[in-house]
């Protein structure tokens, strides 16, 4: 007699532990799930989830799925912010006139995570909300200067970028809350954004990255990959002017590594992720400053 | 009023056209109904990581790793497997994959097949680079890619030879 006549499952076919599962229609209706049980997780694209589920990594008791709130699926432009909900794809990113006209640098950058299948289901609410520290957006977004909205029973609140990320895998989304937008000022004339890094192979995970954006002369400049959060590199942006060629780039860059404190991995040592870092900045905030003049 | 979470639901999905409604418990991979309830066991499971997209079907039309979704999320959309792609023929692509011997040990073809095929209904005549970019998702152990590059840019070209 096989497995499959007694009706039990195939060894193998039940990786994931036993979960319980709703697909609310409302943003309300998910908020309240979030909150009244214990163990809950939103999921999104679930791109990364299911598969930490796998290696019970992460070991949810209710999975609260997003799939069917349209409303967290929009971009639009509301006067001179970019709008994108939490469950906006990376493909929808990638495909968004409103993301081209307002805000290219979210288009470009979500073109280069992972492969087509991942960026089919992945969602940018779920890039921010995991915090995996070699992630592409919450650096980028840090340096954009995004605000990210959080629904929760109590109501609404935003929390800027710089606050958003807390730890590795952590962030400002508590248990029963659930990010809904992630709203970046669009950008003017004399705006010009880059991102730079070393990756694993083409499109592959980040060992150092860097972000950096430019408005009139004002510079943000924000470190993946070198600590639990997103690194501001104030001094950098401090130092550099609204007129910057390679030597002054280099020059405001110069000392950067040393501030820092980065994991060393298989991948690069602490000193040469320092190394990246420094590298990666100045590619970035050249890439940057080309694309204000324009 | 909220939805009660529940550990099983009945889904309905259209499967290589075929409309099929079943119980599925929710920590079930989309790969394993397909395999294990339906008995569709082109789609193979690889890495199980979403890593290595052995496991790529089309989901309402675009290709995703069916390990790394759950068969309830996938509840009233329209699938497609490597099963649906071929009527009483092979597509062209199939045949160019053949022609061009685009594979040796096979297991990794079902889902370059999808993905393939999922850029060339939106890409009719990819370039060699654009071909890379969309099978980015799908890895190879056998082939060093190289054949599998050629027999979708030859379809693209107008022939599977």
């Amino acid at each position: 007699m096989t497995c499959h006549e007694v009706g039990c499952d195939r060894i193998g076919a039940m990786l994931l532990r036993e979960v319980a599962y709703a697909r609310p229609a409302t943003v309300e209706e998910a908020v309240s799930l979030l909150s009244e049980h214990d163990g809950a997780r939103a999921l999104a694209g679930g791109q990364t989830l299911v598969n930490v589920m796998k290696q019970r990594a992460a070991s949810p008791d209710v999975l609260v799925d997003l799939a069917k709130l349209d409303e967290l699926k929009t971009i639009s432009v509301s006067g001179t912010t970019l709008e994108i909900g939490a469950m906006a794809t990376l493909t929808s990113i990638i495909g968004s006139a409103e993301v081209e006209v307002s805000r290219p640098i979210l288009a470009e950058v979500a073109a280069t995570v992972a492969d087509v299948q991942v960026r089919n289901r992945g969602t940018l609410g779920g890039n921010v909300c995991l915090n995996d520290p070699t992630n592409h957006f919450p650096p980028l977004l840090v340096a954009l200067g995004a605000t990210m909205t959080i629904r929760s029973s109590q109501g609404e609140r935003s929390v800027p970028a710089d606050e958003f990320f807390i730890g590795v895998f952590e962030t400002a989304v508590r248990e029963g809350d659930l990010l809904t937008r992630i709203s970046i000022p669009a950008a003017g004339k004399g705006t010009g954004d880059g991102m730079a890094g070393v990756t694993l192979g083409a499109h592959g995970t980040y060992v150092a990255n860097a972000a950096a954006s430019v408005t009139n002369g004002a510079w943000r400049v924000a470190l993946g990959c070198v600590a639990a959060v997103p690194v501001r590199a104030s001094a950098v942006e401090e130092a550099l002017g609204a007129d910057v060629d390679d030597a002054s780039v280099r020059a405001a860059v110069a000392g950067l590594g040393a501030t820092l404190d980065p994991p060393f991995d298989v991948h690069a040592s602490a000193d040469y992720r320092r190394s990246l870092a420094e590298t990666s900045v100045v590619r970035a905030v050249l890439q940057a400053a080309e694309r204000a003049e324009r | 009023m909220s939805t009660t979470p529940i550990t099983s639901q009945v889904v309905t999905v259209t499967v290589n056209g075929e409309r099929i409604e079943k119980d599925v418990p929710a920590r079930r991979l989309l790969v394993h109904f397909l395999r294990d309830d339906l008995d569709l066991t082109g789609t193979h499971v690889g890495c199980d990581t979403g890593s290595c997209g052995a496991c790529t079907v089309h989901l309402d039309g675009v290709p995703v790793k069916s390990c790394a979704v759950l068969a309830v999320q996938a509840d009233g959309a329209t699938i497609t497997t490597v099963e649906g792609l071929a009527g009483d023929e092979l597509t062209p692509l199939q045949r160019s994959f053949h022609e061009h011997h685009a594979l040796q040990c096979g297991y990794c073809t079902p889902g370059m097949l999808m993905s393939a095929s999922a850029l060339l209904a939106e890409n009719p005549s990819p370039s060699e680079e654009e071909v890379k970019v969309a099978l980015q998702g799908n890895i190879c152990r056998c082939t060093g890619y190289w054949n599998i590059v050629d027999a979708v840019v030859a379809v693209g070209k107008g022939g599977a030879a």
